[in-house]
């Protein structure tokens, strides 16, 4: 009998696991990985000096009003990420509608940036009703 | 309760098995069809190739002599595989950095747009040094041919995501100009076993 509770608390602590590891954003985890990951890989680590990380970065913590555009519009010029500057242009993520990307964003946050930081599908619309025409230029400071 | 505890037992025995794979190297084959002459079994080489890397410098068979190499097919505007196949090429080299014996090649397959100034700013920025990591170009032809000769595929392809159609394989040649290894350069996993192999390689010598 200890046994049979033994495996039942096992099984139990593995549900309980696999269930708690999954992202509170199921869409936008798959938005993310099937629009995103090929570039900011899985873990959002990005590729050393070439495509900046979302995971820990500084930028979407602390700029968040910018990713809508930047995701709509596509980035070009040099940007500034936890000290390093990455130059290479980002093309623009065609094809997510505005509720969509609310979910890809909230899901970045939630994984790696704030978890206070969320995006409802209203305010997206506001933000990308007033993205500058063309790519996005970031001003970082500290940057020369 | 005596099934119950033999159940147990061998989920347990079962679970330090799989963490535990057996050690140890065996021969890796020569990968490739093989003809048969008489008594003469000949396996594919890699054939001759001379192209410029990121420094400006000629690469060819030469610049491989006693060492073995990994090679990969790439382009610098790529938004499809090509960042995660770069990741796990830089893991590669990461891992093998104090082995000089192994050197890595990545060819481009856009060679209208990755003129040898952006291979060199693409290299740098991997922080990577040229003489462990060649990143060449070349006559077009000459590299769409010899990925065939790499178990890959590079074309141009309308159709395709930035306009070219490649594999994202990496590829493991020994010192003989033999391939001997390949993996899923997109599937951490699958790279795990490579660079296994590529030690064997190396411990083979």
């Amino acid at each position: 009998m200890r046994i049979e509770g033994l495996l039942s608390f096992l099984l139990l602590t593995g549900f309980g696991l696999i269930h708690g590891c999954q992202s509170p954003f199921a869409q936008g985890q798959e938005l993310y990985i099937s629009a995103c990951a090929n570039c900011h890989m899985d873990d959002g680590s990005g590729l050393e000096g070439l495509i900046p990380p979302l995971n820990g970065s500084n930028l979407i913590i602390s700029q968040p009003e910018l990713l809508p555009c930047i995701v709509r519009m596509g980035m070009e010029g040099p940007i500034l990420v936890n000290g390093v500057v990455y130059n290479q242009v980002m093309t623009p993520v065609s094809g997510l509608n505005d509720v969509e990307l609310a979910n890809v964003l909230n899901y970045i946050q939630y994984e790696w940036g704030d978890k206070n930081i969320f995006y409802s599908p209203t305010q997206i619309q506001r933000i990308v009703a007033n993205c500058n025409e063309g790519t996005v230029h970031i001003k970082t400071e500290g940057m020369e | 309760m005596r099934n119950l505890n033999v159940l147990f037992m061998l989920l347990l025995l079962s679970m330090f098995a799989a963490c535990h794979p057996p050690e140890g190297c065996q021969i890796l084959p020569i990968l490739g069809n093989r003809d048969i002459q008489g008594t003469d079994t000949i396996y594919p080489v890699i054939p001759t190739f001379e192209f410029v890397d990121q420094d400006s410098q000629i690469v060819t068979n030469q610049t491989f002599a006693n060492k073995v190499y990994v090679v990969d097919f790439f382009f610098i505007s790529c938004p499809t595989i090509c960042p995660k196949v770069k990741k796990q090429m830089l893991r590669v080299y990461k891992r093998f950095e104090q082995e000089p014996r192994l050197v890595l090649l990545s060819h481009t397959i856009d060679v209208r747009h990755d003129t040898i100034p952006r291979l060199k700013s693409y290299s740098d920025k991997l922080n990577v040094k040229t003489d462990r990591w060649h990143f060449v170009t070349g006559p077009e032809e000459d590299i769409y041919q010899i990925a065939g000769n790499y178990f890959s595929v590079a074309q141009k392809d309308p159709n395709s995501p930035g306009g070219f159609d490649h594999s994202g394989r990496l590829i493991l040649i020994d010192e003989k100009r033999y391939v001997r290894s390949f993996c899923d350069g997109t599937d951490p996993e699958s790279v795990d076993q490579f660079m296994k192999d590529i030690q064997c390689l190396l411990d083979e010598n």
